[in-house]
């Protein structure tokens, strides 16, 4: 385990390097932008006077490296501010939000990910055949049509027409797990269609691949079946480019879903930043950066920490 | 007739090929080919490369390789035209009755899968035993096919064991199933002579022990001497010759069949060293950056002008990583390379410009050694200008000149690499390096890559080239029958020393130190019988030891 063990204590410091870096940068930009904290609070009716007394008060008088590590330790001690237009703690009012948009993510990627492998699999069973092209071109066609696009046809028809499914995506904490599920199967349903395709090519083109290569050739002269060759010699030598696109998907069901959840009014943190974008709460802003950030960066460490596993050379050393 | 386990009739063979810059057309890669093989019996298909002999090899499993089908012809296998099989009765027929070993069993074996996972799979697909009795088989063939802890080797991953043994893993694999044929395509080719002696014996044992059937392909006339009964001499997809061993070896009817026997007939006089020697490498000690060991160990060698001094050794003795510290790319750790009289820098980016031109490099794979993009003209004509600064119409007739030494026509100037044969494209990466005017030209395995008759054709042209321009060769090469053809003296390399170095008739003539001895040995001798010799006076000598 030795290689194994440096190289994935390698790969974690390096993404909370990262990590600290974009904290960095996130500060930085916001600290950019005109205008300040006070100023966004006290609107038109600041005078110099009470401007100045407001950031004495806030500590916005202080150097910026002091204002970045006061930030900074709250942030790692689970203090994230106060957002300014509400006054409401910002982790109290993220934790809800931030929980239904994994909610929702977790069971877009339940369906999408196996959907999409076994629709790469299949393609590559009956590759340039008509399953491989139908795949090919249903995936393409919903990629290519906006999300938002797609949530306003999937509600029309049904949510309006054929009554299947709430169109609008509301939930609360005391509905019934079913009665969650129901309410988020439309937006489940357009992030499918999204990632779906993405995936499923990537699986594809990676199996197809590990097709050329003498192993799978010798497997062919063992006389195995199409399926069991593509299950069992070329699938586990594409996995690291598969969890690679697989992450990078489920990075964009957390901080992607801004429009789809805005689409169908859905509380998560998408339609949250939103709303505090437009009203200029630079607090929350910098939280919901820092978040997407780290789930960013989390998923694809651990893309990569799945690679290096997955490489039987670093697992068994000689 | 009874005993007849293999009947191919009047084999048609297309591929369809894709000429750049022209629509794809369809061409014959075998025609017109018969060829039968009795139960327990080995023939062997030799030819060069593109004679079509995997491609009849793998037709016994009527499998076509890429766009390769199988166009005519019937492919009678245990009393039936296996052509005619569904794909499901192909199925059943591959890896069960029929077996394949690759000539890359490095590649050949899923690198995320345990061996004995790999091996026993075909035996259990077609249900010819239980789990138990396979792997208790296997183990069986491990043990014959002298691997070492039998029991365990198969737990181990592809690239834990080292590529001789993975040959003979690959050969447990064929014969575990128990078929009547074993289809084994180039098995030793890509192996040292050293571990090739082991696992053509071991090879050739299993056969006798199991009374399989074998297709024995090689392009190594004095490999297939050693274990097949028949010959079927090839050449771009027709028959040329067929007939016992015995008969192709010591009295080959066909012109093509006796250059193949008599291939390496150069005759070269060894020069005597020169009192002033163009390179001195002194004491050089190298390792390459992030390792612990060295590669090179205090190796000396001198090379004299317009001589050859050929560096032997397996893969893995240093010999490229010699050429790399000459060159400039490997800075040593210590030591000294002297050329022509003066100390060079130890790194290529600080030597000048007359340093770089005076040395120059031929590679194994020309192809990679080539701009794909650039004609033949301005790939010889770079050095021209970057050396010499020539231009235009002085720049043309030296390229002329170039390319009538290395005997290609006027014709190549404006053709692409893609578009030269092996041989081709190596003189045109001589004609680059001459280009130059060197006065030390480094080859390293130039002559690996092509088949006999070629190499023979650049090894003569290097000789040639040498008494009009006066360059000496450091000849890197794992072939001692390219050593023995073209060197005036010889370095023996072995786990990055020199183990044995001298004027080619001290070196080659006894006594031998005993790595020379065991290299030497190993050399496949085009005679009968010669495999057992060695083997049988291995045994004696390890005996009475």
């Amino acid at each position: 385990m030795g290689l194994v063990g440096k190289l994935l204590a390698q790969r974690i410091a390096l993404g909370l390097l990262l990590l600290f870096l974009v904290s960095i940068l996130i500060f930085v930009g916001t600290q950019i932008l005109p205008g300040d904290v006070a100023q966004s609070v006290l609107g038109q009716s600041a005078t110099p006077e009470a401007l100045a007394n407001l950031r004495a008060e806030m500590g916005l008088d202080q150097p910026a490296i002091t204002r970045y590590f006061a930030w900074l330790g709250g942030v790692l001690t689970g203090d994230l501010g106060t957002a300014l237009t509400s006054g409401q703690d910002i982790a109290t009012s993220i934790a809800g939000r931030l929980a239904n948009t994994l909610f929702l993510a977790f069971w877009a990627a339940l369906i999408s990910v196996p959907l999409a492998i076994f629709l790469g699999l299949l393609a590559v069973r009956y590759r340039d055949r008509w399953p491989d092209k139908l795949i090919s071109a249903v995936t393409l066609a919903s990629i290519s049509i906006p999300e938002f696009l797609i949530g306003y046809l999937l509600m029309y028809f049904i949510g309006v027409k054929l009554g299947w499914a709430p169109s609008v995506a509301t939930i609360y904490d005391s509905m019934s797990l079913g009665e969650k599920l129901q309410a988020i199967a439309l937006p489940v349903a357009v992030l499918t269609l999204v990632v779906l395709a993405h995936m499923m090519r990537m699986t594809r083109a990676a199996i197809l691949n590990v097709m050329q290569s003498a192993y799978v050739e010798t497997a062919e002269l063992k006389g195995l079946s199409m399926f069991k060759i593509i299950w069992r010699h070329a699938f586990p030598n594409s996995i690291a480019p598969i969890v690679n696109v697989v992450m990078l998907n489920l990075a964009y069901l957390v901080v992607g879903v801004v429009v789809v959840e805005v689409v169908f009014t859905y509380p998560g943190m998408g339609q949250y930043l939103v709303d505090h974008v437009s009203k200029r709460d630079v607090p929350v802003v910098q939280a919901c950066g820092l978040i997407f950030a780290a789930v960013y960066i989390g998923l694809n460490m651990v893309a990569d920490i799945v690679s290096i596993l997955a490489n039987p050379r670093l697992r068994h050393p000689k | 007739m009874a005993d007849t386990l293999l009947d191919i009739k009047n084999l048609k063979i297309e591929a369809t090929a894709y000429p750049p810059g022209e629509p794809p057309q369809d061409i014959t890669i075998v025609e017109g080919v018969d060829l039968r093989l009795e139960k327990g019996k080995v023939l062997g298909l030799i030819g060069e490369s593109g004679a079509g002999k995997s491609t009849i090899g793998l037709s016994a499993m009527n499998y076509g390789r890429g766009g390769v089908r199988i166009t005519g012809g019937e492919i009678n296998l245990n009393g039936r035209d296996i052509r005619k099989l569904s794909l499901r009765g192909l199925r059943a027929m591959r890896g069960a009755e029929v077996t394949y070993v690759a000539q890359s069993a490095a590649a050949a074996f899923n690198p995320a899968k345990k061996l004995m996972e790999q091996i026993v799979e075909a035996t259990l697909a077609h249900k010819r035993a239980s789990k138990k009795e396979a792997e208790a088989r296997a183990v069986e063939l491990f043990r014959k096919l002298g691997l070492p802890d039998p029991e365990s080797f198969g737990n181990r991953y592809p690239h834990q064991v080292s590529g001789g043994q993975l040959q003979r893993a690959m050969t447990a694999l064929a014969l575990c199933p128990q078929p009547d044929l074993v289809v084994f395509d180039e098995p030793t080719t890509a192996l040292d002579v050293t571990t090739q002696i082991d696992v053509l014996a071991a090879i050739k044992e299993a056969i006798a022990d199991t009374g399989v059937a074998a297709l024995y392909i090689t392009h190594d006339l004095a490999v297939v001497a050693q274990v097949s009964d028949n010959i079927m001499v090839l050449r771009g997809g027709n028959m040329v010759e067929y007939g016992s061993t015995e008969q192709i070896i010591n009295d080959p009817q066909e012109e093509y069949t006796q250059a193949l026997v008599s291939v390496r007939s150069i005759e070269h006089e060894e020069k005597q060293p020169a009192p002033e020697p163009v390179l001195k490498v002194q004491n050089i000690n190298a390792r390459y950056s992030g390792t612990k060991f060295d590669v090179l160990k205090n190796v000396n060698v001198e090379l004299s002008p317009g001589q050859t001094l050929a560096v032997v050794g397996e893969s893995g003795s240093g010999k490229s990583t010699l050429a790399r510290v000459i060159t400039g790319l490997l800075p040593p750790r210590d030591g000294k390379i002297i050329f022509d009289g003066r100390e060079l820098n130890a790194d290529q980016a600080s030597r000048p410009r007359e340093d770089l031109r005076e040395l120059q490099m031929i590679y194994q794979m020309a192809d990679t050694a080539m701009n794909p993009r650039q004609t033949v003209g301005t790939i010889i004509g770079r050095p021209l200008e970057f050396y010499f600064g020539l231009k235009g119409r002085k720049k043309r007739e030296r390229i002329q000149e170039l390319l009538d030494e290395i005997e290609l026509g006027e014709g190549f100037v404006d053709r692409y690499p893609a578009e030269l044969s092996g041989g081709q494209k190596q003189r045109v990466c001589i004609a680059r390096a001459l280009a130059a005017k060197p006065k030390l030209i480094i080859c390293d395995e130039v002559t690996s890559a092509l088949d006999p008759l070629v190499a023979d054709g650049i090894l003569k042209l290097l000789l040639r080239l040498q008494k009009i321009e006066d360059v000496a060769y450091l000849f890197i090469t794992h072939d001692l029958a390219t050593v023995r053809a073209i060197a005036d003296s010889i370095a023996v390399m072995y786990q990055g020393e020199v183990v044995r170095y001298g004027t080619k008739s001290d070196v080659l003539a006894p006594p031998f130190d005993a790595y020379t001895d065991l290299l030497l040995s190993s050399v496949p001798e085009m005679k009968l019988g010669w495999l057992e010799e060695v083997i049988a006076h291995r045994r004696m000598e390890s005996a009475g030891h």
